[in-house]
């Protein structure tokens, strides 16, 4: 018989195989039959895609004229209006990066140097450099700053990582414990709670007369905050490493730190790729905090959008929106994960 | 590492790191002066001076710093059982729906658990409030079933008002039998039936106390006003939200949890269970259950600790929980450092305790013979 029958009788035996099978497919299908018209009303049928804030009063559905006139505000913040294209450049350089790196046989340590020149770069493209107008941290935002919190958090946590990872497997009892308490401080806190202390704290336990850059402090306080997490898949990692190896380095006449380097770190680091790529997506979605302690990421400026005196209101179409892109990103970033592991096998 | 270079590594550690401490030690301390601040834990006892939006225990602006942190702890701790059983209850369910042989069940589980994954709990929370604002005022209430109301001003439904011993009697008796029953149906001690007909007994001598004497019970029904609602049990929208939220985002992830549990036990168990007579869910209740448990319950305890850690984005949309009673405080009493460091503790004697009855649960399965997972 031919594949397309034998699906479409699995197909068949999944939904109407049993009389409990059918009498569950029947009440999903109301409750979709119930629940998916007035959506569909609202985003597709109602929807008012074009025109001012009147034309979408006129109307019950959604308001997507709203998102298509605030779309430069939702994706940039309040990066000024005529610089734009410079957030855009960072932006698109730090995409596609990111799928560059998404292909296995790239990943070496030219990937690492392309990739700390990208982040200078983007840094350079959002503050500016002689000849254009200076942009000041604190009127960065948007999808570009993100990002780029995230991808500076993963990457600045890395080295730490590695050495709170190795410091716990330490011989030395003061070394352990060391690492061990600051690793369980930070996975026992909820961030928000760190990002207070960062913006509460730091000011007071800088000496007078110093000032700390709100952006930057936040930023270090993420990185500390998932170097903890890092740490421990990174440990996970050393653990699926068999000693054999670590014999083998010491045969060949490896120091510590070149077998570290050489042979133990890539194999590590490879066995815990998809668990690196779910952290990558927490991270992201994580950033979304910084709107408590007031800079603008994606979430907020598309929050702060809707509180528009012209185009008050439209919170749901922002958070739509907004939910979107995040899903776009989340979801390819675990579709790959799931690649990855599979592949690994 | 030898032992000579090893214990000076470990010194030099030690000494860098008490050196930094002691560095951001005296900073703190020296612009605390400069702002008139005294270091110290004392400032607990002095008037808050501002208000909290709810709360379990009477309080007002002219209560005490460590009185408002107290109200904040218990908001935290209210949210936090509240979510990990009701998110328990929905994520075992969409669990258990999801490993069905359904397809079409399947597909819709697995998109929700999807959409819940791939976006920032903080959206979600967003969602969740614009979603109880948007609620009609209370003199145009929706009321779904006779009684409940749910309003922009919360969700209101009837209450049992209790006055007097023998009223509180009565209902100590209904939670105990409750409770009895409970245990003896679902733990099946041996004595469970002695234990069924006790509760059956409570709760019939109860309802007749209730029924025949006059207890002093009464129904609580909410009235509706122009722009509030009054008597009745009444839930803030605040509250809602962030247990919509907290509820619907944990239940994806226990939704996994159970799944990954249920899966790790061999089909060849569920086959023998089968070969013994056993029905579908006895085999699931007495054969895979118990061994799907010890892969589940220290997933299900991480992801009730991160239930709890996440609860703290509350004030995002103005629930005052611990973290924003602390940074209200911080603000209003300059002692940022103490107000952080009590938040800092709090959290740690919570995981602390946590983890410490998992090391006991890890070495209760140990002993019977289980690997820890």
């Amino acid at each position: 018989m031919s594949r397309t029958a034998d699906a479409g009788r699995r197909l068949w035996a999944g939904l109407f195989g049993t009389w409990g099978n059918t009498a569950i497919t029947l009440v999903a299908l109301a409750a979709l039959a119930w629940a998916l018209p007035p959506m569909l009303r609202w985003m597709v049928l109602d929807a008012t895609w074009a025109g001012g804030p009147e034309a979408c009063a006129a109307r019950d559905g959604a308001c997507w004229a709203f998102i298509a006139a605030k779309l430069r505000f939702i994706l940039f913040g309040f990066y000024p209006f005529a610089e734009q294209w410079r957030a855009a450049g960072a932006l698109a350089l730090v995409l596609l990066m990111l799928g560059v790196s998404a292909w296995p046989r790239v990943w070496s340590a030219k990937l690492l140097v392309a990739w700390i020149a990208a982040l200078a770069v983007a840094c350079l493209l959002l503050r500016g450099w002689p000849g254009v107008a200076a942009v000041e941290t604190s009127r960065w935002g948007g999808l570009p700053l993100s990002l780029l919190m995230s991808i500076g958090a993963l990457g600045g946590a890395f080295p730490l990582a590695i050495a709170l990872a190795l410091g716990r497997r330490s011989e030395l009892p003061v070394v352990r414990w060391l690492c061990l308490g600051f690793i369980e401080l930070a996975r026992g806190v909820p961030l928000i709670a760190v990002l207070y202390a960062a913006t509460l704290v730091l000011p007071l336990a800088l000496p007078p007369g110093v000032s700390f850059d709100t952006l930057l402090s936040v930023q270090i306080a993420i990185t500390l905050f998932f170097s903890a997490y890092l740490a421990e898949i990174i440990r996970a990692g050393l653990q699926s490493i068999p000693d054999s190896q670590f014999e083998a380095t010491a045969a060949l006449g490896f120091g510590p730190w070149q077998a570290l380097r050489l042979v133990i770190l890539p194999q590590a680091l490879r066995a815990v790729a998809p668990a690196l790529v779910t952290l990558a997506i927490g991270v992201l979605q994580s950033t979304s905090l910084v709107a408590a302690v007031g800079i603008f990421d994606l979430l907020n400026a598309a929050r702060a959008a809707a509180s528009d005196p012209a185009w008050l209101g439209f919170y749901d179409e922002a958070f739509v929106f907004a939910g979107a892109v995040y899903f776009a990103l989340c979801f390819a970033a675990s579709r790959y994960s799931l690649w990855l592991e599979r592949r690994r096998n | 590492m030898g032992g000579r270079r090893g214990f000076l590594v470990q010194a030099a550690l030690l000494a860098a790191t008490l050196a930094l401490v002691a560095l951001v030690a005296a900073d703190v301390l020296q612009n605390m002066a400069r702002a008139g601040l005294t270091p110290g834990f004392g400032f607990l006892g002095r008037p808050a001076n501002f208000e909290i939006g709810e709360s379990l225990i009477p309080y007002s602006a002219s209560d005490s710093f460590a009185r408002a942190l107290l109200v904040g702890l218990l908001n935290t701790i209210m949210v936090a059982i509240a979510g990990c059983a009701l998110a328990t209850i929905l994520g075992v369910t969409l669990g258990v729906a999801r490993l069905s042989g359904n397809l079409l069940l399947k597909g819709l589980v697995q998109a929700y658990v999807e959409v819940v994954r791939n976006t920032p709990l903080l959206l979600q929370l967003f969602f969740w409030s614009a979603t109880m604002h948007a609620l009609p005022a209370p003199r145009r209430a929706l009321m779904p079933v006779e009684g409940v109301f749910l309003t922009n001003r919360g969700v209101f439904f009837p209450w049992i008002a209790a006055e007097g011993g023998l009223a509180w009697t009565v209902l100590a008796g209904f939670t105990v039998a409750v409770a009895t029953a409970g245990y003896a149906a679902f733990r099946r001690p041996r004595n469970a039936r002695l234990l069924l007909s006790a509760a059956a007994l409570l709760a019939a001598a109860s309802l007749g106390a209730a029924l025949f004497g006059d207890p002093g019970l009464s129904i609580d029904a909410p009235r509706l006003g122009t722009f509030n609602v009054s008597g009745g049990f009444g839930i803030s929208p605040e509250f809602l939200a962030l247990l919509a939220g907290l509820t619907v985002h944990s239940s994806a992830i226990i939704s996994e949890v159970v799944r990954a549990g249920l899966q790790s036990v061999p089909e060849g168990q569920w086959e023998a269970a089968h070969s013994l007579g056993l029905s579908r869910g006895q085999a699931l209740r007495l054969v895979v259950m118990p061994q799907a448990l010890r892969v589940i319950v220290p997933l299900m305890i991480s992801s009730y600790l991160d239930l709890t850690k996440n609860s703290s984005l509350a004030v995002a949309i103005g629930f005052p929980d611990l973290v924003s009673v602390i940074s209200t405080s911080a603000n209003q009493s300059g002692h940022a450092v103490e107000t952080i460091l009590i938040m800092v503790a709090a959290y740690l004697a919570l995981n602390l305790s946590v983890s410490t009855v998992m090391n006991r649960y890890d070495a209760k399965l140990a002993a019977r013979g289980f690997a820890a997972p």
